[in-house]
């Protein structure tokens, strides 16, 4: 397909038969409303936010995890054979909007923002209702501002929760265990 | 026998939903909030509405969902869905563990579809790993996941039909439930959360003596579905209680994202396993069913058919399994898969495989996969990211009753309270799945 035409369209990537457009936050909704509308996907599959704070570089060569235990090197690339290094990441959390057109074939689409930390992307409920809870979910689980939802509000966690549980600084087991003898 | 009459509909053919289609005005979506039924601006100081919660530890809800109705007399002039109480974190978790372990949580996500759910994250890892499972593997796959479509729709089956009243139908759907997990249980060693499939293929060949046994259940099921149908079928109680009731159009449910038999119950012929073939499912010969009146009759309707259409498909997939007696059940890359048990007897080489898949566990290469597959409940995603390492850098799951449970708030609107059970139970959610 051509995808010349789609607003703030940024770049345009094929990996194993999927297609992932990036483009610009500031005119994501124009670039949805686009894609509904001229190209037919009618259908909003799901929205993934994905922070990749501690992504290995090209210079830093570690892979693994940020905020693990130190020393950690069995990620090191090139020692199994398979690892090959993965490419830079602009900003630190992508936004992806899996896209599905109720058409012969099911063409699938992949739309991309990047994001700093604290950085909103525009909510996308008016081109597909059904965006509400995952827009929800990824503000609970990542802390990606949504700026123009309707009611912005933690969806799994508790309303006082603190914290994005998803995020890769926010530890594996940082809630104190309650219920045990000594508390 | 009062049976409420409803207008005849057409199926409605995907394709034409394209363009500049007015799919989201003159529809019963609630505004400005999609998931939440606004109580309606005269009525907000009426002592005549009354709040009440339903759940989070109602018993037909299926798990712990928490519904905020406000009820005007029996009328839903709002509502709004509370969820996450089953949190557990599984995304997380699943990011700390090997790819290799990782395998045994999508089970638990959505305990009902296990298999399914199991399925689709070991396709996502072979797209990422470009690993080509072989024949046999495929065929079993196909054959557990139809059968674990039976047993969820058997569990929706029982379960909603005992909330509307019918309680006898619960014990004649968990008769052949159990069927299904002995059959289960003879592949795997386990009822539930089987860990049968792994990257590759299967994780041991299929036992002797389970082809025959799937055999008789393949001629014993579609009987069931007569006497399920004899049960409730031609019920007074039972159609006036699901026709006409939680009528969702095919606009809404695209616009809400609906899937499966929502969505097939809703008039839009759209089924994965057939627009999207994945496994072998183009070799294979089914009829997708396709109701249009959109109600919880024609929900449950479609479920009916499903059950019959899957045991045709196992029945196929014994023809062919029964002539693949010997040929492998997972791939030959000894970089991903592990070695033959016997050979780590002989074999310096296998063993060190071994250890080193154990311990460290398979790389996989750096990338992002999103891959789809019909669960039971409809469509279910999972998005990977690999940063090459041997953990997954990411993991969501698109699951379709978090998709589902909202629709809820469009579904009720102008419902009466008694219909509420009956409109949460034809989404047919899991709270696993919703919270994760």
């Amino acid at each position: 397909m051509d995808w010349d035409g789609v607003p703030g369209l940024l770049e345009t990537k094929e990996d194993r038969g999927e297609t992932t457009l990036v483009v610009e936050t500031a005119t994501l909704v124009e670039a949805c409303e686009h894609l509904r509308d001229e190209h037919g996907f009618n259908f909003l599959s799901d929205i993934t936010a994905t922070d990749y704070l501690g992504w290995p570089t090209t210079t830093s060569r570690v892979a693994g995890y940020y905020g693990t235990a130190a020393g950690r090197d069995v990620n090191a690339p090139g020692s199994a054979g398979l690892a090959r290094l993965p490419g830079d990441r602009p900003k630190r959390f992508s936004v992806n909007y899996h896209l599905l057109a109720l058409v012969e074939g099911a063409p699938r689409l992949r739309i991309q923002v990047w994001v700093d930390d604290g950085e909103p992307v525009p909510s996308v409920v008016g081109v597909w209702p059904t965006a509400d809870w995952h827009e929800r979910e990824a503000w609970d689980m990542l802390g990606i501002p949504v700026e123009g939802h309707p009611n912005l509000v933690r969806i799994l966690m508790e309303d006082d929760w603190e914290g994005h549980p998803l995020r890769k600084d926010y530890p594996l087991g940082g809630e104190p265990v309650r219920f045990s003898e000594e508390e | 026998m009062a049976i409420v009459e409803r207008p005849a509909r057409a199926v409605l053919d995907p394709s034409v939903l394209r363009g500049d289609q007015p799919l989201y005005s003159g529809t019963k979506i609630p505004e400005p909030v999609p998931s939440i039924l606004q109580l309606p601006e005269d009525l907000r100081d009426s002592d005549d509405v009354m709040q009440v919660n339903f759940g989070p530890n109602h018993p037909s809800t299926h798990g712990v969902l928490r519904l905020v109705v406000d009820l005007l007399g029996e009328e839903i002039v709002g509502l709004r869905a509370v969820i996450g109480y089953l949190h557990t974190g599984f995304e997380k978790n699943m990011e700390h563990k090997t790819w290799w372990k990782a395998i045994t949580y999508p089970e638990r996500i959505d305990y009902v579809s296990f298999q399914n759910n199991e399925l689709v994250f070991v396709l996502a890892i072979e797209k990422l790993l470009g690993l080509e499972p072989p024949p046999k593997a495929t065929w079993m796959r196909m054959l557990l996941c139809e059968l674990n479509r039976i047993h969820s729709h058997l569990i929706y089956l029982g379960t909603s039909a005992l909330e509307i009243g019918a309680i006898s139908m619960f014990w004649y759907a968990f008769r052949e439930r159990d069927m299904i997990l002995d059959l289960s249980e003879l592949v795997t060693g386990a009822r539930m959360h089987t860990r049968y499939f792994q990257a590759g293929g299967l994780a041991e060949d299929v036992p002797r003596g389970f082809y025959p046994e799937c055999r008789k259940f393949c001629d014993w099921m579609p009987k069931a579905v007569d006497d399920y149908e004899s049960l409730i079928d031609r019920n007074a109680i039972w159609l006036e209680r699901t026709r006409g009731i939680g009528v969702l159009s095919a606009e809404d449910a695209i616009a809400l994202g609906q899937s499966g038999p929502v969505i097939r119950g809703s008039g839009i012929d759209w089924d994965l396993r057939k627009r999207q073939p994945y496994l072998a499912y183009d070799e294979v010969d089914f009829d997708v069913p396709v109701y249009t009146h959109g109600d919880v009759y024609d929900r449950y309707r479609v479920r009916m058919e499903e059950m019959r259409q899957s045991t045709r498909v196992v029945a196929q997939c014994l023809d062919r399994l029964e002539d693949m007696e010997g040929e492998p059940w997972i791939a030959d890359d000894r970089k991903v898969v592990l070695p033959p048990r016997e050979e780590l007897h002989t074999s310096m080489e296998s063993l060190i495989h071994h250890f080193k898949l154990v311990t460290e566990g398979y790389r996989v290469p750096a990338g992002e996969v999103y891959v789809t597959i019909e669960s039971p409940r409809g469509e279910l995603g999972c998005y990977l990211v690999s940063d090459g390492g041997p953990r997954p850098w990411r993991v969501k799951f698109r699951a379709p009753s978090f998709v589902a449970t909202p629709a809820a708030a469009t579904l009720c609107r102008g419902a009466l309270v008694a219909d509420l059970i009956a409109i949460v139970g034809s989404l047919n959610t899991v709270m696993g799945e919703v919270d994760r």
